[in-house]
C-alpha cells in the first residue's frame, strides 16, 4: 500500500504527512508533484495544506486546473481514497468533489489552536477506527475556514450522514458547525483540522493517527 | 452572506466619523485585455472565465458589463 501526497507550489504541510503516514502509521509515501499525472500504484491520495498557488485569487482556485488534479478527480470518481487537509479540503470543494465552500473566519483571525470535535464516521473510509459521537481534539491551522452552503444543501448533507466531523465550539462560524465532510460514496474526506499534527504524543495528541492509519486496517 | 473583512471596514468607518454606512461588502474587480473575434465571442468567454475561474458563485455573485469606448461603433 503507498499513499500519494499532493505537492502545489506552496503546499506546506507535505512533509508533515509523510512524517505522520511513514514514521507514525508505518505507509510508504509518493509525492505527486502538480504537473504530474500518473498515479499508478497509489492507494490513496492526500491534498496537504497550506498555501497553493499562494491562494491566490481564492483558496483552492488556481489549484484547481493542476493536471495532477485531473488524475485525482477520475481516482476519486472511481472509488478510490482522497484525504484533503485543510487547503486540501479547500481545494475539494472548488473542485466539485465537495459541496459548499470554505471563507474567510467570522472574526478574521487566522486561528492555531487546538479545537474539540465530534465525530460522526458514518460510511467514511478515512474514519473507520472511531466511533459514533466520539469526542476528539485535533489542531487547527487556517485563515479561510468557515464552511458556507445553502441551507438546503447542508440540510441534505445532514440527511446523507456527510458531517462527518463538527466542531464542539465553533471557532470559525461555519454553517453547522462543518468541520469535516464526506462524499456520499464515503470514499473522499476534506477537513479543515490537521490529523497529521496529531499523531504522535509529542507533538500534539493521537488524535489524527486512527485517521491516517485507516486504509491500513 | 457574512462578509467578515465588510463588517470590519464599516465599524471602521464609524470610528472616523462617517455614520450612515448600513452595508458594506468587498469584492474583487478584475481588469483583462482579451483578444476576440467579434463582441459575442468575448462575451462568451468572458462569462465562461466568471463563472468558472474569477468567481465561486457558491460564495459570490458576479456581473459582466460590456463598456462601448468612446466614438467606437457598436457592431
Amino acid at each position: 500500500m503507498t499513499i500519494g501526497i499532493v505537492v502545489f507550489p506552496g503546499s506546506n504541510c507535505d512533509r508533515d504527512v509523510r512524517w505522520a503516514l511513514e514514521g507514525c502509521v508505518g505507509l510508504p509515501t509518493r509525492f505527486l508533484w502538480h504537473e504530474e499525472r500518473d498515479l499508478s500504484g497509489l492507494d490513496a491520495v492526500v491534498i496537504p495544506g497550506g498555501f497553493s498557488y499562494g491562494d491566490y485569487l481564492r483558496c483552492g482556485a488556481i489549484a484547481r486546473f493542476a493536471p495532477v488534479l485531473e488524475s485525482v478527480r477520475l481516482f476519486a470518481e472511481a472509488g478510490g481514497a482522497v484525504l484533503g487537509i485543510c487547503n486540501g479540503f479547500q481545494v475539494l470543494t472548488e473542485m466539485g468533489l465537495l459541496p459548499g465552500a470554505l471563507t474567510r473566519n467570522a472574526r478574521l483571525h487566522f486561528l492555531c489552536e487546538p479545537t474539540p470535535l465530534s465525530v460522526n464516521p458514518g460510511n467514511c473510509r478515512w474514519l473507520k477506527g472511531y466511533s459514533e459521537a466520539e469526542a476528539i481534539v485535533l489542531p487547527i491551522a487556517h485563515g479561510e475556514g468557515r464552511y458556507q452552503c445553502e441551507s438546503e444543501q447542508l440540510a441534505e448533507l445532514e440527511a446523507n450522514g456527510q458531517v462527518v466531523l463538527r466542531y464542539a465550539c465553533n471557532p470559525n462560524g461555519s454553517v453547522g458547525d462543518v468541520a469535516g465532510l464526506t462524499n456520499t460514496g464515503g470514499n473522499v474526506l476534506g477537513l479543515m483540522p490537521h490529523p497529521e499534527r496529531a499523531c504522535d504524543p509529542l507533538t500534539g495528541g493521537l488524535d489524527g493517527l486512527r485517521l491516517l492509519a485507516s486504509l491500513s486496517n | 452572506m457574512l462578509d467578515p473583512a465588510g463588517e470590519a471596514t464599516r465599524a471602521a468607518a464609524a470610528r472616523l466619523g462617517v455614520d450612515g454606512v448600513r452595508s458594506l461588502r468587498i469584492g474583487k474587480a478584475i481588469e483583462l485585455e482579451l483578444e476576440a473575434p467579434d463582441k459575442t465571442t468575448a462575451q462568451g468567454q468572458l462569462e465562461l472565465l466568471s463563472d468558472r475561474l474569477f468567481a465561486n458563485p457558491v460564495i459570490e455573485n458576479w456581473q459582466l458589463e460590456l463598456l462601448e469606448k468612446a466614438g467606437e461603433q457598436q457592431q
